[in-house]
């Protein structure tokens, strides 16, 4: 095991290269429904337990499900109120399960990345052949279900190995939603040496984090989200910033929640200097204006 | 590939089990509710005994007794709900001429025959919800055993209450992996445990179909304001958007939309909390009376055309 994380170079948050995103826009904003599927018998995985009650754990599968069932289309009319494509964290095995699901995010041309095959399936307990195996199925199971090959990547449950993004990279993604160092879209330092980054997803705007974890009310929720692009739009007339609201569809899209996630989108898709768009096209506007630049200012740094 | 975590056996259209279909809220055939309400409302109260000693289940109810015997706190807080908490929820869902339904622990027509006896002078539905509190359906509970708590609580409430009962609900919303079949077996023609619709649907066992009337854990008294720490004005906000929300959504898709609400006398009635219950209820039944739809489940259930 490492003691340090070595993909990245430090780099602090002041006197960046500034970052412009299209039509002068200072923030990229955007929005990534996490749309899983949980097993309710999954394998026993030595180092993690996929529910906290004895099979069948009714309360955890069964909330999962109502997310897929009533909350996918609920949030997805939301987004399309707002004039806002989803960027999809997908378990790969759901265009099994669930193509219809598939097809109508696929209409509406919003993207899809990959979150593994289930998120009952961690990458714990994996070889370095297994794990790339499953990276390889899972793309290989979103690109046959939508017709294009996923350009990003969480892993599933935010389970991970030491390879897990070098393999990542190797498979022809582009960026990683895994993560949490930054506001901006940083180079990722990989093995195969590729043109690869990291997009800011967000655990603190998260909304299973902020329900469950944080056990925040739904206003202070919008509150949360509503007071973090204030300043990360402000910041970004220096230099460019991101921003994400990673959701789930059995969290915001619940009745009681949704009216106030409206009012925060409401209010964000209100101002005109922003970028409201998906997580590969930050990644390839990035990559084509501002990562070689990114790469030798950080270099220089380090002399 | 020989590890098994890479294994998927399930893994093809449809869910993972044989329960239920596929099927998402807004694909379906249009519900109407009487008089074309947009909104149909369920509201449970549950009435628990939880014993002050006895073996400890694979899963803790919430409201469980957690100190060393003999855990006076626990108990006594928790018998306050069944001496003064229901009557104080009573004298509201009076004064709001509400239509509500009792999810209750059979072992209270031994321990409380005085509450039962009074809770029989009331028109509402009751559900079983399990002998008592320790008598939980979770993990490896033997089937015999199971199917006792389930018969011997149907049986004891049919005659106490002289009335059938048809709906079950289980404390903590948990199952085993035979409780569906058991509750078939013991005729019941509904449960509320599977949290996953906002709608009734079909759950298949083995020993007959049953419905399933997902209640809401998400806006569960307890839920709300014993494990997220909400504040009392926070629930009310909550029931309030999500009935608006519900509302709206009906109205968009001339579909009608279903909220089930689900409160504890031992957290809801309270002296500081009753009045958040009663400006629910009179926000549900007055402000919005006019799209509110207030039903018995198995009223819920028929109207929305559900036959097991």
């Amino acid at each position: 095991m490492k003691t340090e994380l070595d993909l990245y170079d430090y780099w602090a948050y002041r006197d960046r290269p500034k970052i412009e995103w299209p039509n002068g826009a200072k923030l990229a904003f955007w929005v990534a429904p996490n749309i899983e599927f949980y097993e309710l018998n999954p394998p026993e995985n030595p180092f993690r337990k996929p529910w906290p009650h004895p099979y069948p754990a009714v309360p955890g599968y069964s909330i999962r499900d109502y997310g897929n069932r009533v909350g996918h289309q609920r949030q997805m009319a939301l987004l399309d109120k707002y004039g806002i494509r989803g960027s999809i964290s997908l378990s790969a095995a759901l265009c099994d399960h669930h193509p219809e699901i598939i097809d109508l995010c696929t209409e509406r041309n919003w993207e899809f990345f990959s979150h593994g095959i289930y998120n009952t399936r961690y990458t714990y307990g994996l070889t370095e052949d297994e794990e790339r195996a499953m990276i390889e199925d899972a793309m290989a199971t979103i690109e046959k279900a939508t017709g294009k090959r996923p350009a990003g990547y969480l892993a599933p449950a935010l389970s991970h190995s030491d390879h897990t993004v070098d393999l990542f990279a190797e498979a022809g993604g582009i960026y990683t939603c895994d993560l949490f160092h930054d506001d901006q879209p940083t180079p990722v330092k990989t093995r195969s040496g590729k043109r690869f980054v990291s997009i800011p997803y967000s655990l603190e705007l998260n909304d299973t984090i902020a329900f469950v974890v944080q056990k925040m009310e739904p206003r202070r929720y919008a509150q949360t989200i509503m007071r973090a692009f204030d300043e990360l739009l402000a910041e970004g007339a220096q230099s460019g910033t991101v921003m994400c609201i990673p959701t789930h569809n059995y969290q915001v899209s619940c009745p009681h929640r949704i009216r106030a996630f409206e009012e925060a989108l409401e209010y964000i898709t209100g101002h005109s200097d922003v970028w409201v768009t998906t997580g590969r096209e930050i990644a390839e506007y990035y990559l084509e204006h501002y990562y070689d630049t990114a790469q030798s200012t950080i270099e220089e740094a380090r002399r | 590939m020989s590890n098994p975590l890479l294994d998927y056996p399930e893994r093809h259209y449809g869910m993972d089990h044989d329960r239920y279909n596929w099927s998402m809220l807004q694909d379906r055939e249009p519900i109407f509710w009487p008089e074309n309400k947009p909104l149909a409302l369920w509201i449970n109260i549950n009435l628990q005994h939880f014993p002050l000693s006895g073996e400890k289940p694979q899963a803790a109810p919430p409201g469980a007794l957690t100190m060393p015997y003999p855990d006076l706190r626990h108990y006594t807080l928790r018998d306050y709900g069944n001496r003064v908490g229901i009557y104080r929820l009573l004298r509201e869902i009076e004064r709001a001429k509400a239509t509500v339904s009792f999810a209750i622990s059979g072992a209270l027509t031994e321990h409380r025959p005085t509450l039962i006896e009074h809770l029989k002078s009331l028109p509402f539905e009751w559900l079983g919800h399990s002998w008592n509190m320790l008598c939980m359906q979770a993990g490896a509970v033997e089937p015999n055993r199971e199917l006792q708590w389930i018969t011997q609580t149907k049986a004891a409430l049919e005659q106490a209450g002289d009335r059938r009962i048809a709906g079950w609900f289980s404390p903590g919303r948990l199952q085993t992996k035979q409780t569906p079949e058991l509750l078939a077996q013991a005729r019941f023609k509904y449960h509320c445990d599977w949290v996953n619709d906002e709608l009734p649907y079909k759950f298949n066992t083995d020993s007959g179909s049953l419905i399933c009337l997902p209640s809401s854990l998400e806006l569960d008294d307890v839920f709300v304001l014993s494990q997220n720490l909400h504040s009392e004005d926070s629930l009310e906000e909550q029931i309030k958007d999500a009935a608006d929300a519900l509302i709206s959504e009906a109205q968009a898709t001339s579909s009608g939309r279903l909220l089930c609400l689900n409160f504890h006398p031992w957290m809801m009635g309270q002296p500081h909390r009753i009045g958040t219950f009663r400006r629910i209820l009179r926000y549900l039944l007055t402000d919005k009376g006019d799209l509110v739809w207030n039903a018995s489940p198995s009223m819920i259930i028929e109207a929305s055309g559900m036959h097991p």
